[in-house]
């Protein structure tokens, strides 16, 4: 059996699907949330890679290039500001995020 | 020479208003009128500030306890005095000359100043009826106004709002020359308003009174009952002749005879329906029976303006009313009837409820009522000139009894109450003198002024042939017992006896010449006026003075049916006037204790005349509540509920609910967020993958 493009995608539906319920389920941790971001990220990448190789088009390639580097300057900033939030309310659980209550 | 009668207390009214501005402007600064008043306005203030620091000057050293917080006088107040009091000593010495050439001379003129208004068929002249009707009015209003005005320079020194006082009080006479002047009903209406809005503002003068205020407001509404009915007589009168000018008038009145209107369904006889509205004008403003709970109230405004207004002058514009429309009720015998009924009621009325009052300002008030009652005695019988003949009369000596009482107030440091006075006579016995004057004069002794108008009077209701004469008869002769009564109380109470309050008497003292120049005065005139007689009440003396400015119709021959009268006659009101004097006499100086144990014995009556009949609180149950009621109805439910709760109020309260269920939307939590962002997301996709083709 050869590995072909609908593995490709079926891998990244899954993880993104792991990353959606990843942000739903979750109802501890907000590093958890910034780790499911990434895996949705990872799922478009996979995505990004198999339809470049796929379709013989190395923008694709140079999309995922330009979106590992997006998630990595992302990644950075949120646990900053994560650090930042746990120095000044002393807790990350995501039930006491709730500043922006109208 | 009649414009300058007319229009010079206008001219101080503007000049002394504009003074009381400045003064505003000046202790106010920042929060004066308009800018466009001010320029004229700051003029003179900055003229004349000199001459009243130098009038205040003047007076300092009278120590006097102030009703009110000191406050220093407004600038100007010694120029607006002088100049308000010349201009209405001017406007009086004219007025006694027009009075002479026009009675005398037969000068009678219709001056035209400018027409009014030419609205389609009405066209409004503003022109000057000068007759000899006319003439007596203006030496009257003239004559006491200057002398008030003269008075109040020392009864209001220590007002700090006396330019504005003075205005007010000179804009009340130009109106009130305005109404006497007038050539046909919307100006006498005009005048008529002009009267009642300056007693509305010189009884609320001092207005930090609540009761002040009050009164103020009573005054003007009790005072629009009367003024609809006026109101809605002119309109009839137009309605049927179709213009308001008196000539016109009285040429066609005959032609109505026999005519009748509709009236509230009621099929009513016109010149009978009309007498009686404009009758109702004059109640009000006369405070007659029914309409004169106003009155009493009224005294709460400074003296000077209770003998002006609600004694010698403004109340007396509804019995002057009746004299110029003389014409129209000489055909309305029912009508006349009636004006007999409700003057004859209210002299005896008034009377008794003088008897029990405390106030002394009070007992005069109801004494004033009662006389006018007695003035639409004469009216409704037909004695025109007779009624005049007591107005004129009782000016002067009402408003002398006033001012003299005012003189009392102002020597007891605005005491007004007679249980606190007492032995004042050897203490101020000018004051004491003056009012011994006024008393005779009103009482009706003999050779004083009221003995000859008041015997008139109850001979002419003696004599008149209407179904109500014999009843004013039997009412003013009782009443002429009662008048008698309470002035002489009122002059024991306050000047004999032992002082009730011993501080007071220590200091009380004799007013200043300017006040107690114009109660001389008055009190002259209190004993001269009736040495007019012959002009009103004489034989042929009426016809020759008056003309035309009275119509007599062919049965009413009052006047000489009067004079046809035994000699014995004029004895049953002095009588009447010794026995109030003896008994007043006997209850309050020989035993005190006899008023004290008639009113413990007879509560009720005493009660009943000390409420004045309970006019008041049956005025409050019948129309003060409900149209309270009314009013909290509307506010509450009308406006309250129905208006704002589905009007804005309604409106904002949904918009409100909604967005508080929108604010429950956003919870805070970072997930919720997300899902609507990943639910949307989806949508979109959804929409344009199946939808957008």
């Amino acid at each position: 059996m050869s590995v072909g493009l609908g593995h490709y995608l079926s891998v990244a539906a899954i993880l993104f699907t792991l990353g959606i319920f990843g942000i739903f389920l979750n109802r501890k941790n907000v590093i958890i949330i910034l780790m499911s971001i990434e895996l949705i990220l990872l799922a478009v990448n996979i995505n990004l890679v198999a339809f470049s190789s796929h379709l013989g088009d190395i923008v694709g390639q140079v999309y995922a290039l330009l979106v590992l580097t997006v998630a990595a300057a992302e990644a950075a900033i949120g646990l900053a500001i994560l650090v930042v939030y746990f120095r000044n309310r002393g807790s990350i659980a995501v039930e006491d995020i709730n500043l922006m209550k109208g | 020479m009649y414009q300058a009668i007319v229009f010079l207390p206008l001219l101080g009214a503007v000049l002394a208003g504009l003074i009381a501005i400045a003064g505003a402007i000046g202790r106010f600064p920042g929060q004066g009128p308009a800018p466009g008043l001010d320029d004229g306005a700051t003029d003179h203030g900055a003229h004349h500030h000199a001459p009243s620091v130098h009038g205040d000057a003047g007076v300092i050293h009278h120590s006097h306890v102030e009703a009110h917080p000191h406050e220093p006088a407004a600038a100007g107040s010694r120029l607006a005095e002088l100049i308000t009091t010349t201009l209405l000593m001017i406007s009086m010495i004219l007025s006694w000359i027009a009075f002479v050439d026009v009675g005398f001379g037969h000068h009678d003129l219709r001056a035209q100043v400018f027409t009014w208004f030419a609205s389609g068929d009405l066209k409004v002249d503003w022109a000057l009826r000068i007759d000899a009707l006319t003439a007596v009015m203006l030496v009257v209003v003239t004559t006491i106004s200057a002398l008030v005005h003269l008075y109040s320079v020392g009864y209001m020194e220590e007002d700090p709002y006396r330019p504005r006082f003075f205005a007010y009080l000179s804009i009340f006479t130009f109106f009130m020359l305005m109404l006497v002047t007038a050539d046909n009903l919307v100006q006498m209406y005009f005048g008529w308003e002009g009267v009642g809005l300056a007693s509305y503002l010189l009884i609320g003068f001092w207005y930090h009174k609540p009761e002040a205020n009050a009164a103020a407001i009573k005054a003007f509404v009790v005072n629009r009952v009367g003024d609809f009915g006026f109101a809605l007589g002119i309109f009839a009168l137009f309605m049927l002749m179709g213009a308001i000018n008196f000539e016109t008038v009285f040429a066609q009145a005959p032609s109505l005879l026999g005519k009748t209107i509709w009236f509230f369904g009621w099929r009513a006889d016109a010149l009978t329906l009309i007498c009686l509205l404009l009758f109702m004008g004059a109640m009000g403003k006369s405070a007659q029976f029914l309409l004169h709970t106003w009155l009493p109230d009224a005294m709460e405004g400074p003296t000077p303006v209770s003998a002006l207004i609600h004694a010698a002058t403004m109340v007396t514009a509804g019995v002057f009313m009746v004299a110029r429309l003389s014409p129209l009720f000489e055909l309305a015998p029912n009508a006349q009837s009636f004006v007999t009924l409700i003057g004859a009621t209210t002299a005896l009325f008034a009377a008794t409820v003088g008897l029990v009052q405390n106030d002394i300002k009070r007992v005069i008030a109801y004494s004033t009522c009662s006389q006018l009652g007695y003035m639409f005695v004469a009216m409704g019988v037909g004695a025109y000139s007779v009624g005049m003949f007591h107005l004129f009369t009782h000016a002067f000596f009402k408003a002398l009894l006033f001012l003299g009482a005012g003189s009392v107030i102002h020597a007891m440091h605005h005491e007004q109450d007679m249980r606190h006075m007492g032995g004042l006579k050897d203490r101020i016995p000018y004051t004491y003198t003056v009012m011994i004057v006024g008393t005779l004069a009103l009482t009706g002794f003999p050779f004083t002024a009221g003995f000859y108008s008041k015997d008139a009077i109850i001979e002419a209701a003696f004599v008149g042939h209407n179904p109500m004469a014999l009843y004013a008869f039997v009412c003013t002769v009782a009443a002429a017992l009662l008048t008698s009564f309470y002035s002489w109380r009122l002059i024991f109470k306050t000047f004999h006896g032992e002082p009730h309050d011993r501080k007071h008497w220590k200091d009380a003292h004799e007013s200043p010449m300017t006040m107690l120049i114009p109660i001389g005065l008055l009190a002259l005139g209190s004993v001269l006026a009736g040495q007019f007689h012959p002009i009103f009440t004489g034989h042929g003396g009426v016809e020759d003075f008056f003309r035309e400015s009275f119509t007599f119709a062919k049965t009413n021959h009052i006047l000489d049916e009067m004079h046809h009268l035994p000699l014995y006659f004029s004895l049953l009101p002095i009588g009447m006037m010794a026995v109030g004097f003896v008994i007043a006499w006997q209850f309050y100086i020989r035993r005190p204790d006899i008023p004290v144990e008639l009113a413990r014995q007879h509560d009720f009556l005493y009660r009943f005349l000390l409420n004045k009949w309970y006019f008041d609180e049956l005025y409050d149950a019948i129309f003060v509540r409900p149209a309270k009621w009314v009013g909290r109805a509307l506010w509450k439910g009308g406006d309250g509920w129905l208006i704002d709760g589905f009007g804005p109020d309604g409106v904002s309260a949904r918009v409100l609910d909604v967005t508080r269920n929108v604010v429950r939307l956003q919870t805070g939590y970072l997930y919720h967020y997300a899902f609507a962002m990943l639910i949307g997301a989806a949508a979109f996709i959804t929409y344009f993958m199946f939808a957008v083709r």
